[in-house]
């Protein structure tokens, strides 16, 4: 046990979040949505853990349930050995000096009404006792590593572009120094040109301050581009999960395997080698049985209809969920 | 007419406060029949616009201050800058038709698809009986693959999902056989594996009938995927314009290079992606030479000064640019 | 400033120009103020530019038209109609003022607790905002009014009561809306307290409505007491009141016209300027809408 603790910062076992459905007057519980079913997977220190998958697989909130923002329905999750779930609101809101949450869209999630100073200076008065002229050098400090410069502090959101926000949403959260941060699509808002600074900017930060970091995007070349290991994720369930390169060279789900090749490639002579699944994503109030992928997948069996396939790992570190990997 | 479109010198402004501001500026494009013609650029380049004021549907306080867009319609060469507002409505939906990005807030949540699908018929066809009506919706929403199409036909937009709205959006647009379709961002707003399926479709349903297309969109790939002919905006003007294949292999303009390259860079050996560095200049805020020079890693005195043309790099590959300019004029 | 960078705007931050200059600069703004202005010198300044006792009755200039004399003409008592006219913007300006000042603490208190605290509190509250709301205003601040009897400051207490479920809505419905904002799921995911996040995050991005919606219903206010006046069960004589005003002059209407006219278009112009001031404040206060 002593031995794993070391070798992980993040350990994810079984969460699942579910979201009551409520009709009528008295707000009755009709049933549940069920966001995210029996997820689980760890992150090493300094590792760049990607969650991939399309819209309403869940990989948002579970990367919220991570943090208690969304409270889970069920499962574990140990950051640095503490069961984040055992703790109490407070002990948790402590916690968040150690691990930060970076939005998706910086045009909503930056208070209009705080200018940059603010909006810098608030995390830092929340968790640590500074003077006035440390909290000043620190803000400064990380200013400059997000390659603004002092003079623009007075400024407010409205008045920055789209990755100009971000670079400040992003400052924000990584202004308290966290081991831990969760970043959820934090480019798919903005414009392709922007993305790579943004993208840089995120990797060179990441380095710099050895970080650990949970990626959510459905955006298949970022991820390969900047994560070290990658959960896909469809329907709430976790599909396949591996070291990057391994899960893009050798894709081993069916799912996966479709997702990959749905990209559009930028070379106009290689047109039309997709795998087109058909149909859509099933509701997620009422997810299919057995495997949740086995309404669009070719490959579907008997077996498939009836039993939900558990990840196994076929190749070192490599895991994939379907019963019919390795036949 | 030999082209289907032809749009010359348009310039499109709009009010901030008092101030006229310009948006886009002496845009040429010509698109082919039987063609499908992609516009590609960030956001704020001036392609939505372009689609918009084709079909006569700027909001205000925007307006298009100059040049003609001349289109071939099934009776004759039209200007349709000078069409009243009546001929217009006619030339929508039945010469021209448009999807957007959102399928989710393009139909109107009170209505069946029925009921929309109906519209768009007697519109244009007061005299179809609702029998045939049914037959011919039926028939459209057949070609876009959506399954059960009689039970789709009496369902609500929030009973269908993102990929089924797209479809029938598309039905919709096709349901009066215009000749020209304007796609603005049909699948942005889409998954993966949804838009692999909606450009697989709109990829068919050119091959099946005379429609072009004209399809707008930021995304590289969707382009390369789906378009014959491709137009580059930055800044309300045109920097590149060519044929696909010639665009993607003999890229000639350094905007156009610097898409290329911060995406194709993505899981490439470097860690480090290429950047443009800087943003894209808001509208009145263009300086006299070439928009891209500070952005620009080629850029030379000359670029500061003065606005370069578009000017053909290689036979029938257009580039503003000076680098690729034959005759530097001065 | 350093020019080095370029910011996507290049007018002042909003926080080195005073509210006040914003809406100077601002055309309908500066009409509003203008009107508003002009209302409260008259109010402040009554005793120095009435140029009669508002009671003295002079029963040799009955009903004179508006004249070097009497500016503004004189009433059936020969009272001075440009001096109580004067005094009558005190009145409104004082009921407006004070009933929208009882609306606006209990409404913001309310309103606050049904959008931060959900569920059965919220439901509570607003099932009582509703029912008062389910009333025309008039009849329950007349309602009221009798109840307590008629005086100034019973017409001040009804004409808040009834305005109470407006700003409630407007606070719940704005904290709510910025409770599920992007910015807030930030400040509790740096790990602010609910308190600090109710202080600094939600309450800065309520004050604008409920800024707004105070100018609003100070107009409002003033209708309504020029309207419970005219009743008769407002402003009580010699007290002048523009809705009692009006409702004295019904009787002289053809004879006297300008009696009618004069406090119906102070009233007008009020409500007016006051309107246009909240439509003003509207804009300069929301963030977004500065380019």
């Amino acid at each position: 046990m002593s031995e794993k603790k070391n070798d992980t910062l993040l350990d994810v076992q079984h969460l699942q979040v579910y979201f009551p459905i409520r009709k009528g007057l008295m707000k009755r519980v009709v049933g549940h949505v069920h966001a995210v079913e029996d997820v689980s997977f760890s992150v090493r220190p300094q590792e760049v853990f990607a969650l991939v998958g399309e819209s309403g697989c869940g990989k948002s909130t579970t990367g919220s349930a991570i943090l208690r923002l969304i409270e889970p329905t069920g499962g574990k999750v140990f950051f640095k050995g503490d069961d984040l779930g055992k703790l109490t609101d407070e002990e948790m809101r402590l916690k968040r000096r150690d691990m930060q949450f970076i939005f998706q869209n910086p045009y909503s999630s930056l208070n209009p009404r705080m200018n940059v100073w603010k909006l810098l200076s608030e995390p830092l008065k929340v968790h640590f006792q500074l003077s006035p002229q440390e909290l000043r050098e620190r803000v400064e400090d990380m200013l400059r590593l997000i390659g603004m410069t002092p003079d623009q502090l007075e400024r407010y959101p409205h008045q920055f572009s789209g990755g100009q926000k971000q670079r400040i949403s992003i400052a924000r959260a990584l202004i308290t120094h966290p081991s831990f941060v969760v970043a959820d699509e934090p480019v798919s808002a903005l414009d392709v040109s922007i993305q790579a600074q943004i993208l840089n900017l995120m990797m060179e930060l990441q380095q710099e301050m050895a970080l650990s970091m949970i990626f959510i995007s459905h955006d298949l070349n970022v991820v390969r581009h900047i994560s070290n290991s990658v959960g896909v994720m469809y329907l709430g369930s976790p599909m396949e999960t591996g070291d990057t390169e391994e899960v893009y060279r050798h894709p081993a789900h069916p799912y996966t395997q479709a997702l990959l090749s749905a990209v559009p490639s930028h070379d106009p002579t290689h047109k039309s080698r997709h795998i087109v699944l058909e149909g859509d994503v099933p509701n997620p109030a009422s997810p299919p049985s057995g495997c949740p992928f086995h309404t669009r997948c070719s490959r579907c069996s008997k077996l498939c209809k009836e039993s939900k396939p558990q990840l196994r790992e076929i190749a070192p570190r490599h895991f994939v969920a379907c019963h019919h990997v390795g036949e | 007419m030999e082209n289907l479109l032809e749009i010359r010198n348009l310039k499109i402004t709009t009010l901030r406060g008092k101030n006229t501001v310009r948006l886009l500026d002496k845009v040429d494009l010509s698109v082919k029949k039987k063609c499908s013609f992609g516009v590609v650029g960030e956001s704020g380049c001036g392609k939505s616009i372009t689609a918009n004021a084709i079909l006569g549907l700027l909001p205000y306080p925007l307006r298009v201050s100059e040049g003609s867009i001349r289109y071939d319609s099934k009776d004759g060469e039209k200007e349709l800058l000078k069409l009243s507002k009546k001929e217009m409505r006619d030339v929508r939906g039945q010469e021209i038709s448009m999807i957007f990005q959102e399928p989710m807030t393009s139909l109107d949540p009170i209505f069946t698809v029925e009921m929309q699908m109906f519209e768009a018929l007697s519109f244009h066809h007061p005299q179809m009986s609702r029998a045939e009506m049914r037959d011919r919706s039926l028939e459209m929403l057949r070609r876009v693959n959506i399954p059960r199409p009689e039970q789709t036909l009496a369902s609500y937009a929030h009973q269908l999902s993102g990929g089924q709205l797209q479809r029938i959006m598309i039905a919709i647009a096709l349901i009066n056989d215009p000749r020209l379709l304007l796609a603005d961002e049909p699948t942005t707003a889409l998954d993966v594996t949804i838009q692999a399926q909606i450009l697989k479709l709109m990829n068919d349903l050119k091959e099946q009938n005379d429609t072009s297309i004209i399809m707008i969109t930021h995304d590289l790939g969707v382009i390369a995927e789906t378009c014959e002919e491709v137009a580059v905006f930055y800044a309300g003007q045109i920097v590149e314009q060519a044929n696909v294949m010639e665009l993607f292999k003999n890229t000639a303009h350094p905007y156009t290079l610097g898409l290329l390259r911060a995406v194709t860079s993505l899981g490439g050996e470097n860690r480090r992606l290429y950047t443009i560095p800087g943003i894209v200049p808001p509208g009145g805020q263009w300086s006299q030479g070439c928009r891209f020079a500070d952005r620009c890693d080629k850029c030379m005195e000359k670029c500061k000064k003065e606005m370069p043309a578009l000017t053909e790099a290689a036979p029938g590959h257009l580039c503003r640019c000076f680098l690729h300019s034959e005759e530097v004029e001065q | 400033m350093k020019k080095k960078d370029r910011p996507v705007n290049n007018r002042s931050l909003p926080g080195n120009e005073s509210l006040l200059r914003q809406l100077w600069r601002d055309p309908m703004g500066r009409a509003g103020m203008i009107g508003v202005g002009v209302v409260i010198l008259l109010a402040v300044f009554a005793p120095w530019i009435a140029r009669y006792d508002v009671a003295k009755m002079n029963a040799r200039a009955k009903l004179t038209g508006p004249c070097a004399q009497f500016w503004f003409g004189t009433d059936h008592f020969g009272r001075d109609v440009f001096s109580r006219i004067v005094y009558g913007a005190r009145v409104s300006l004082e009921v407006g003022i004070v009933a929208v000042g009882i609306a606006a603490g209990f409404g913001y208190l309310l309103g606050m607790i049904a959008g931060f605290f959900e569920g059965r509190v919220e439901t509570v509250i607003m099932m009582i905002m509703d029912i008062i709301f389910a009333f025309p205003s008039i009849l329950l601040a007349l309602f009221i009014v009798s109840a307590l009897g008629p005086s100034i400051i019973n017409t001040m207490i009804a004409i808040g009561i009834v305005n109470i479920p407006v700003f409630t809505r407007t606070v719940r419905a704005s904290v709510k809306t910025v409770k599920s904002t992007d910015y807030i799921a930030n400040a509790r995911s740096i790990g602010l307290k609910k308190m600090s996040i109710l202080f600094k995050h939600v309450t800065p991005n309520v004050l604008a409505p409920f800024t707004v919606q105070a100018t609003l219903a100070l107009s409002g206010a003033i209708l309504t007491e020029a309207s419970m006046s005219f009743l008769g069960l407002g402003i009580q004589p010699p007290n002048p009141s523009w809705g009692s005003m009006l409702s004295d002059a019904r009787k002289y209407m053809e004879r006297a016209p300008w009696l009618v006219l004069f406090p119906a278009l102070f009233i007008i112009m009020t409500i007016l300027s006051f309107n246009i001031l909240g439509d003003a404040l509207r804009d300069v206060l929301d963030p977004k809408l500065k380019l």
